[in-house]
């Protein structure tokens, strides 16, 4: 069964029409991958499903119900997490901080409880401590907890949006990018991290331009153009479709 | 906690449980000023230094405070302490009316909203609002507080009254900047959108910063308005605004700095008296080489310190082990 799923999904903005009635599904469990050439739409589609934009029509699906016009924090704790193509940490904030960030939304205790230090708060605190500890943990930045975000190299920084993503406990993630700015030791890690959060039972639907991530990590590709849905299928048979071969690199005239 | 934070904290307790058996009652009243000036910035503090809403009219919550304090005292002989909670209620109500259409605003555009609204309050009052305010002489005979029996008149038991409420609200404030509460409000104001998406309802806590801000600023209103026995709509002008805006620009945004931002701002006025009519240019130059010098303020917050869980590896188990050990060894 489709953990997610659009339907005929349009956003305009102003005359341009930058995603005109895409439909495609994720299953649940899977790895999918976003692709298409530079302003094809994929960011959009991200910020139609986790809220950011509200969609001119069409319609969003997850887990069966419609999540077109909740705010992005309702989306949140429904189970959709996402990372920022452009990296949007809290930069001056310890890195741990930055991961409690994703714990906010399965806490409870408000501000009463804060200053009276209730034993719930407390207990809650020390919880939320642990668990992100764990997520940091999961992408191997432990021993970076009391830095600044803005103080992590670039390929850190990303994985520290993946930990604070995965601390708000989701069933579906949404990674922008992630391989943008790593390196190829870093990228190679990535794959494997990207691997482990589906074994972890969570899906995921990443935007990617490295290819060969792409192709290694993915099980099933959905390819926009213009703003439209150019193809969707196995990497080894989106590889070989014309179509996409055309638009990422044009049509020989010559011929 | 720190151990330096601590003994500043301890040091200051002690310093200000002396201080009135070496002060004159002139001195005690200067020092009573700057206490209230000190809650009144901790409380904006919560909006403006936690939050980063640029608020510029937080006189407007003191004022309603104040006022709610006096009818209730002058008109139905309510006692001033009991009214303090009522104050803060009221305030709180207000703030949650006016901000709530406003909330959304970024930085400055909420900020010339905010004096509006300042100015909004000040000019109700002077038109004597409801028949209940007035006007712009105010409302007199106030009647003094007291505690367990004990009448609250002379300047150094309101300084007591006074640094004791400080002390409460420093205390209760920690406890909340170290919650989950404390660190939404950070979150927001280092990056709203994702802050929202990472899950915190932002609207909502932007709101709730306003609300407690508000809150506390009307309870320092029921003081205000025991103190002085009169109370008239230029007591809570647009520059008293300005001045608790710049305590917590100056201070930076801790606790501590608010404090002595108010004790700069507020205090070291007094001690140059003689040249009062040179203290503007004074301040706007300390204002121009802080923000060149040192734009974060005099004592920004320092980050909070989270002691891992030891057996964090224990808690992981089959998961992580593998991803973690790979990106581990070439971070």
């Amino acid at each position: 069964m489709s953990l997610l799923a659009l339907r005929n999904l349009t956003k305009t903005f102003g005359g341009l029409v930058a995603v005109n009635s895409v439909s495609f599904d994720v299953a649940e469990g899977s790895i999918v991958g976003l692709i298409g050439p530079n302003g094809a739409g994929k960011t959009t589609v991200f910020n139609l499903i986790t809220g950011n934009y509200k969609p001119d029509s069409g319609d969003i699906f997850f887990d069966g119900r419609t999540i077109k016009g909740l705010p992005t924090h309702s989306i949140v704790q429904m189970g959709i997490a996402r990372t920022f193509q452009t990296i949007r940490l809290f930069q001056n904030m310890s890195v741990i901080e930055n991961v409690l960030a994703g714990c906010h939304c399965r806490m409870q205790s408000g501000m009463l409880a804060a200053m009276l230090r209730t034993p719930a708060q407390k207990a809650e605190e020390r919880h939320a401590l642990t668990r992100a500890a764990r997520e940091l943990d999961f992408v191997g930045l432990t021993d970076e907890h009391a830095n600044l975000a803005k103080n992590l190299s670039y390929g850190n920084q990303r994985l520290l949006e993946i930990a604070r993503a995965l601390a708000t406990d989701p069933r579906f993630i949404i990674l922008d990018e992630p391989a943008g700015g790593m390196n190829d030791q870093e990228t190679a890690a990535l794959i494997d991290t990207i691997r482990a959060i589906r074994d972890r039972g969570i899906t995921v639907l990443l935007i990617e331009h490295d290819m060969s991530l792409v192709m290694k990590v993915c099980e099933k590709l959905v390819v926009l153009e213009y703003g439209a849905l150019l193809a969707e299928g196995a990497p080894a048979a989106i590889k070989d479709d014309p179509r996409v071969i055309e638009a990422y690199l044009g049509v020989d005239t010559d011929d | 906690m720190t151990v330096s934070r601590t003994t500043s904290y301890a040091g200051i307790a002690v310093v200000v449980a002396v201080l009135p058996l070496l002060l004159d009652p002139y001195w005690t009243d200067v020092f009573v000023s700057i206490g209230l000036y000190s809650v009144l910035a901790l409380s904006l503090n919560i909006i403006l230094g936690q939050a980063g809403l640029f608020h510029m009219g937080h006189a407007a919550f003191y004022a309603v405070g104040a006022y709610v304090t006096a009818i209730a005292n002058t008109m139905w002989g309510v006692p001033v302490l009991w009214a303090m909670p009522f104050a803060g209620l009221a305030a709180a109500l207000f703030a949650m009316l006016v901000a709530r259409p406003i909330i959304h605003l970024r930085g400055d555009y909420l900020l010339i909203v905010t004096i509006g609204i300042v100015e909004i309050v000040r000019i109700a009052l002077i038109n004597n609002v409801f028949g209940l305010t007035g006007g712009a002489n105010g409302i007199f005979g106030i009647s003094r507080p007291t505690l367990f029996g004990f009448k609250i008149a002379k300047p150094v038991h309101f300084y007591y009254l006074v640094w004791a409420y400080v002390a409460c609200s420093v205390l209760l404030f920690r406890r909340l900047e170290n919650s989950r509460f404390g660190r939404a409000l950070n979150y927001i104001k280092e990056d709203d959108t994702a802050a929202e998406g990472s899950g915190v309802n932002t609207a909502s806590y932007k709101l709730w910063a306003f609300v407690l801000g508000a809150f506390w600023a009307g309870m320092t209103g029921t003081i205000y308005a025991a103190k002085m026995t009169i109370i008239s709509p230029e007591s809570f002008s647009f520059w008293e605004s300005v001045v608790l805006f710049a305590i917590v620009i100056l201070g930076g945004g801790s606790n501590r700095g608010v404090l002595l931002g108010a004790f700069l701002l507020i205090g070291l006025p007094e001690f140059f008296r003689e040249f009062a009519s040179a203290r503007m240019l004074a301040f706007g130059l300390a204002m121009v080489v802080m923000m060149i010098f040192r734009p974060q303020g005099m004592l920004p917050p320092m980050p909070r310190f989270y002691k891992l869980p030891e057996r964090i590896r224990c808690v992981t188990g089959k998961d992580g082990g593998a991803a973690a050990a790979q990106v581990g060894g070439e971070a």
